[in-house]
């Protein structure tokens, strides 16, 4: 695979190495000319210095045969013309580029770019998932956010354990789409019996994933 | 001092993102022209530039982030003019606002004029200093040629 990177820092030198053992063929292109020199002594790949939405770095850097061009400098504006550049003059089929501004992931998406993603929504959703609440496993936002699906552990001691799906008022946003038990998948009915030691996928609205938390397991998010 | 004329012809809601030499004096001019006009600056001190005849909104923020386009009401402007000195920030302020704000009119300023080709596709008119300054200086050239050559 041939690769095109335009970045700079600790994240660019792992990233490099790491694409140099799977034996990728890798462009680097660094503002810093510093930089770039004291890179190029340290990793296995073409590094270029200049700015990496120049169309003739690109090409320089071997843009026509790029198989991907990651961009990951800290200015989202450099990333999307970075990544719509190598698309749009050099063809190159999949770009992928690192957004600053979370709310940016859906407006790159928009623009073109393959694959955007934000450093700081993929650090919040690890720590939704994993801190403080580790009954709570893979929260899945769904259609932008307005469905989510997480997977819950219901304790011996919770108020939803023992009891009959129908005897538990959920809020109308959100439901039990199933249920995790010794191995095995139960789709639930309105007769179906909870308990203790059960794992259920919720799905819920968010502004309704509060109140479903409160009645199953008397947590809160 | 350039004056333009209060007539019809001129959009009625105008963002103008970057406030410098260019970005102000659309805004005093647009302004003065009776045009709603919104700045942007990620520097409040640019509005420093803007003339007395400016009597807009002002916002300071950057562009290329959506809220702060959102808070210039940009989804219901006529007009969005991308007038900052990088290009890249222009590029991404005009295709924000064609596409996702779907304002009808959207002009960039690019200095760099092997780029304007590409935008072209993205439906976004570009204007090039540079393109319009060399076109100035051969203009201005050629007229001596002329000139002399009826002598």
């Amino acid at each position: 695979m041939r690769v095109i990177v335009v970045g700079s820092g600790k994240l660019l030198y792992y990233l490099t190495r790491q694409f140099a053992s799977k034996g990728y063929v890798i462009s680097l292109i660094l503002a810093d000319e510093a930089e770039a020199t004291n890179l190029s002594r340290r990793v296995r790949a073409l590094v270029m210095h200049g700015n990496g939405s120049a169309p003739h770095v690109l090409e320089e850097a071997g843009a026509r045969r790029a198989d991907v061009v990651v961009a990951l400098t800290p200015k989202d504006q450099d990333n999307l013309a970075v990544c719509q550049i190598a698309h749009k003059m050099f063809r190159v089929p999949r770009t992928v580029a690192l957004v600053n501004d979370p709310q940016n992931e859906e407006v790159f998406r928009e623009l073109g770019v393959s694959v955007a993603f934000s450093s700081t929504q993929i650090i919040a959703r690890i720590l939704e998932e994993r801190a403080g609440f580790e009954d709570i496993a893979n929260l899945i936002p769904l259609a932008e956010g307005r469905v989510t699906i997480s997977e819950v552990a219901l304790r011996e001691d919770a108020p939803g354990a023992d009891k009959n799906l129908r005897d538990l008022t959920l809020p109308e946003g959100a439901l039990v789409g199933g249920i995790l038990r010794d191995g095995n998948v139960i789709v639930p009915r309105g007769e179906t019996f909870l308990r203790g030691g059960d794992r259920l996928i919720i799905i819920s609205r968010p502004d309704c994933y509060d109140r479903v938390l409160r009645v199953l397991t008397g947590g809160e998010s | 001092m350039m004056h333009l004329k209060k007539q019809d012809g001129w959009p009625q809601y105008v963002v103008i993102v970057g406030c410098g030499r260019l970005g102000s004096m659309l805004a005093g001019l647009l302004s003065e022209a009776g045009c709603s006009v919104v700045v942007i600056d990620i520097n409040e001190s640019a509005f420093d530039l803007l003339t007395a005849e400016f009597s807009g909104f002002r916002i300071v923020g950057d562009a290329v982030e959506i809220e702060i386009l959102r808070a210039a009401k940009t989804d219901r402007a006529d007009c969005l003019l991308a007038t900052t000195e990088e290009d890249n920030v222009n590029l991404m302020v005009a295709q924000v606002a064609r596409k996702i704000f779907n304002v009808p009119k959207v002009l960039a300023r690019v200095f760099d004029p092997r780029r304007e080709g590409i935008y072209r596709e993205f439906d976004i008119e570009t204007v090039s200093p540079t393109n319009l300054m060399a076109e100035a200086f051969l203009a201005s050239l050629q007229n001596r040629r002329e000139g002399q050559s009826c002598v």
